[in-house]
């Protein structure tokens, strides 16, 4: 059974329910900032934009903090059932993974002020730059899944996780083989890498929250699958 | 009668309704053994019909809850199960009613034996203005049994069986009405457990008790199910949730879904299910 569009007999439970989904787009928001403005510190050398992101991680903690509480008071007061229960526990899930991206966003930010002290490379983190924009459409997109409760765009997440991983890849073989080349760039290195695996992360934990898009509007648990296997189970085969 | 306990065969529902709209099949797990198999029930009061076209199969030593509106026919229905239905005027049941494979209107059948091996709960809960000892033997008085070993051994099983029995072992020739509601009800259960039957009806058997008492009630039912099959009408879908295995919701006469409970409470497939349970307009 798929989200329920009709309206429940309770209009407060309503309002609780239409408040607790708009709470969780605006935290995405805020933590889809977070991840810009980290990657921007990083590739322009902005210390000052890099501070402000450490700082404003407190406001996407107390979002995490004050969605659960609300979510738990639903289920204390509601004990909602089927898509209703499926929305609270989804919602639960989803804002754990918000935050760990912001984390992941303050992580950047600290090897963005690291970075910004030292000389900067000739092609000025091209690579991550690209990987960050990717990562960045698809924290995106997964927002905008949930927005639309849209399965199809929440799989399509999932499909776009593993081109991450493949670029993750790729830039930790570059980035060996500058170390190799030349020891002055390993400490440079080291930083990029510690930003790539999170920007690798982000792009993890989209995928977790197209799972849980997907479990709260079909009911199918599709955790721990390859992106095919998703598909399979989504569309019915399996 | 329980020559059909290696019968292993998968239960199927066939439901009318499904997302797709497409005939679509439940199958239970494939190792229930039923206990009532209901084929194509319509039951009509005069010329209102009541039960339309009713297709489910009860498990045997499972909790079958029924859930629905009030008027949804769910009471009908389960009294059906002891031909409750005899009692009022006017009634017309066609189909299947099989219970291990008998008919269960049979005009052949033996009512009273029918309902010593399908018992019933009600509501409110009905103990006789007899002492307690004399509620839960009464069944068996009823059957020339008087001896009073055998009377005290099948008293203090049953009211073990219906977690009263510390409750109530320093007062058994106390006056029954002078319980607690919650104890009366646990009483009526005793002296339905106490003529051993295979089957036991609950109808809404804890709506009029607090919650503690409740608490109590559905704690019984799940021992309970050990032995007996169970079948109960509830209107509180918590409950129905947490006592039952399998669940099925019912609307104007129809049975509407019928699945496994955490199924039904999560992932229900009927969208009137769904609104029912999580209290949307319909």
């Amino acid at each position: 059974m798929a989200t329920n569009k009709s309206q429940h007999i309770s209009q407060q439970f309503e309002k609780e329910l239409q408040d607790i989904r708009s709470r969780v787009l605006a935290m995405g928001g805020l933590v889809e900032q977070q991840v810009s403005n980290a990657m921007e510190a990083l590739v322009t050398g902005d210390a000052e934009l890099a501070r402000q992101v450490i700082t404003d991680d407190e406001d996407v903690n107390k979002m995490d903090i004050s969605i659960d509480e609300d979510c738990i008071q639903i289920i204390a007061l509601r004990q909602p059932t089927a898509s209703d229960l499926r929305l609270v526990t989804g919602i639960l899930k989803t804002i754990t993974d918000l935050e760990r991206i912001g984390d992941e966003a303050v992580r950047i930010g600290r090897m963005a002020l690291n970075l910004a002290e030292k000389d900067r490379p000739k092609k000025n983190y091209r690579e991550l730059h690209a990987l960050g924009q990717h990562v960045s459409g698809m924290l995106h997109n997964t927002l905008d899944a949930f927005a639309r409760f849209d399965v199809d765009a929440a799989l399509q997440v999932a499909h776009e996780d593993r081109q991450v991983d493949e670029e993750y890849e790729g830039i930790m073989r570059q980035l060996m083989t500058y170390m190799m080349e030349d020891p002055r760039t390993i400490s440079r290195a080291i930083d990029m890498m510690w930003s790539a695996r999170s920007l690798e992360r982000i792009g993890d934990h989209s995928r977790n929250i197209s799972q849980h898009i997907i479990y709260l509007v079909e009911g199918k648990d599709v955790r721990h699958l390859s992106a095919e296997k998703m598909e399979k189970v989504v569309k019915g085969n399996e | 009668m329980n020559s059909q306990a290696t019968n292993a065969t998968p239960i199927r529902v066939s439901l009318n309704q499904s997302r797709g709209g497409e005939e679509r099949e439940a199958l239970l797990m494939a190792n229930e053994t039923p206990k009532i198999q209901v084929n194509d029930l319509n039951l009509y009061y005069g010329k209102d019909q009541a039960l339309k076209n009713i297709t489910l199969t009860i498990p045997e030593k499972k909790v079958t809850a029924f859930i629905g509106p009030s008027g949804c026919g769910k009471s009908t229905l389960l009294r059906c199960f002891n031909r409750m239905n005899d009692l009022v005027d006017n009634v017309t049941i066609t189909g299947e009613m099989l219970m291990d494979g008998f008919e269960i209107n049979d005009p052949k059948i033996n009512v009273a034996e029918l309902r010593r091996q399908v018992g019933m709960v009600f509501q409110k809960p009905n103990p006789f203005p007899k002492t307690i000892y004399e509620n839960v033997a009464y069944g068996l008085r009823l059957q020339g049994i008087n001896d009073r070993q055998t009377l005290d051994k099948v008293v203090e099983k049953s009211l073990k069986g219906a977690a009263l029995w510390d409750e109530v072992k320093d007062r058994l020739n106390e006056s029954a009405m002078g319980m607690s509601g919650g104890q009366q009800q646990r009483l009526v259960i005793a002296r339905a457990i106490a003529i051993e039957p295979e089957v036991i009806l609950l109808d809404e058997p804890a709506s009029a008790l607090d919650p503690i008492s409740t608490l109590k009630i559905e704690e019984l039912i799940n021992e309970l199910k050990d032995q007996y099959t169970i079948v109960i009408v509830t209107h509180n879908m918590q409950q129905a949730a947490r006592v039952s295995d399998y669940t099925a919701f019912m609307y104007m006469g129809e049975m509407i879904e019928f699945g496994a409970t955490d199924q039904l409470f999560t992932n229900p497939t009927v969208k009137q299910t769904e609104d029912y349970i999580t209290g949307r307009y319909g």
